[in-house]
């Protein structure tokens, strides 16, 4: 195993196989959360701790795993570290902890992370399934923050509100770059518009670059 | 039942699961005081503003008492009430009650009256209502939960505690009425229960005393 194809496995997780925009995995929260770049990040540094964590623990277990009771043990281990991320939150960041509200125990159904623990941690060395944990989060949430980030400057007219919610501090207002906004992007119906519009821009990035490819490579 | 694997994957998942336990119960002991004092906290600084600096002795968290329904208060949920002296005498109530008739899902709204049955603060705790519309009652995003300071069932009479479209004297919010109404309707019925039920309320053992 080198640092190579740890970094290789990193950058497939953010772009190529992105967990939000290319697997598709985890919309619930996706859609539901993002109404802000901080809710979005919130949620974001949640979920990538216990994918990190989750696909060490079962990549640590998977010699003594039979067959007939892995699905059961990873979502036991799955599910304790969940727990454990929602009391850290309760204790450490009440208000985001009541912002983000059910959303936290809800990372539990994250079919992103019982995916990555069956795909890859159940079949891989430790080190490199916690790099997959890693990447595979970090993708996630970049998707997260991308899309509250678009809903809030389209619906709230801000960029990075409410802050201190997660670094705590005095309440942060964020760079106001309009009045208000259209309300429809923090409705639910602005989700999907969101999620929409990050997939066809990212669509659009990767033929942009397979046309240049073909370009370059000669191929007439 | 001689299959020997039935009880290696048994005894694997018991392993397992005592370990999960393990970490949790780790984490929730780490965690415990924190989230206690955050939570009193938090309390604390949504209790304080409801009761415009109104002066009380001791502390406000151990006078409470918990009422399940039916209350006669409003909503089907466990009602608060956190009672205030001053001197040993009464000198206000805190309510904590829930309005179920919001526009999406119950409002928890938190009102202070002191002891002649005037509104000292009112508050919204928990809503779902929707943003840029109905969530205007939150005092973050408008002002409009002001307006019931100073405000008692004499002031206006009970047939002014409505929306103006519905003939009262209290403001809506442009786009949602429903949230409005459903929020002064349970001000009123609490003012109402507390006018009637007022020595009760202040004889009732606390939650604290059982």
């Amino acid at each position: 195993m080198t640092e190579g194809r740890h970094l290789q496995g990193i950058a497939t997780a953010l772009w190529r196989d992105n967990p939000g925009l290319v697997q598709l995995l985890g919309l619930c929260p996706l859609l539901a959360v993002t109404g802000s770049f901080v809710n979005g990040l919130g949620l974001g540094i949640a979920t990538l701790a216990v994918l990190t964590v989750s696909n060490g623990l079962v990549s640590a277990t998977r010699r003594f795993l039979q067959k007939e009771i892995r699905i059961p043990i990873f979502v036991l281990i799955i599910a304790s570290l969940v727990t454990c991320v929602e009391l850290l939150f309760e204790a450490f960041f009440p208000a985001l902890d009541r912002a983000l509200g059910i959303f936290i125990p809800l990372i539990v159904t994250n079919c992103a992370i019982v995916a990555r623990a069956e795909v890859f941690a159940s079949r891989n060395p430790v080190v490199s399934s916690i790099v997959d944990g890693f990447g595979m989060g970090l993708g996630f949430l970049l998707v997260l923050v991308t899309i509250g980030l678009m809903r809030e400057l389209v619906g709230q007219g801000t960029v990075f509100a409410d802050m201190h919610l997660l670094f705590g501090g005095e309440p942060v207002n964020g760079l106001v770059v309009a009045d208000a906004g259209w309300l429809i992007a923090i409705l639910p119906p602005g989700a999907f518009f969101a999620l929409a519009v990050a997939i066809a821009a990212k669509n659009a990035m990767d033929r942009r670059r397979s046309v240049r490819l073909r370009e370059r490579t000669g191929l007439r | 039942m001689s299959n020997p694997s039935v009880l290696k994957n048994g005894l694997t998942l018991a392993l397992i699961a005592g370990v999960c336990s393990g970490l949790v119960a780790v984490t929730y002991a780490f965690t415990e005081d924190k989230i206690e004092d955050n939570r009193k906290a938090f309390l604390e600084q949504k209790l304080k503003p409801a009761l415009s600096g109104l002066f009380f002795e001791g502390d406000v968290t151990e006078s409470v008492v918990t009422l399940k329904a039916p209350h006669g208060l409003p909503g089907k949920d466990d009602a608060l009430i956190y009672r205030l002296y001053a001197s040993g005498e009464p000198v206000a109530a805190l309510f904590i009650v829930t309005a179920r008739n919001g526009y999406s899902g119950p409002i928890r709204i938190l009102l202070g009256v002191d002891i002649s049955g005037v509104v000292t603060g009112l508050r919204i705790l928990e809503h779902s209502e929707t943003p840029g519309l109905g969530d205007k009652i939150d005092e973050d995003k408008s002002d409009w939960v002001q307006q019931f300071a100073g405000r008692s069932l004499e002031d206006p009479a009970i047939d002014g505690w409505q929306i103006r479209n519905d003939g009262g004297e209290f403001d809506q919010l442009t786009g949602a009425s429903i949230t409005p109404r459903a929020v002064i309707q349970a001000v009123r019925e609490t003012l109402v229960y507390f006018a009637e039920n007022k020595e009760q309320v202040f004889a009732m053992p606390g939650d604290s005393a059982q």
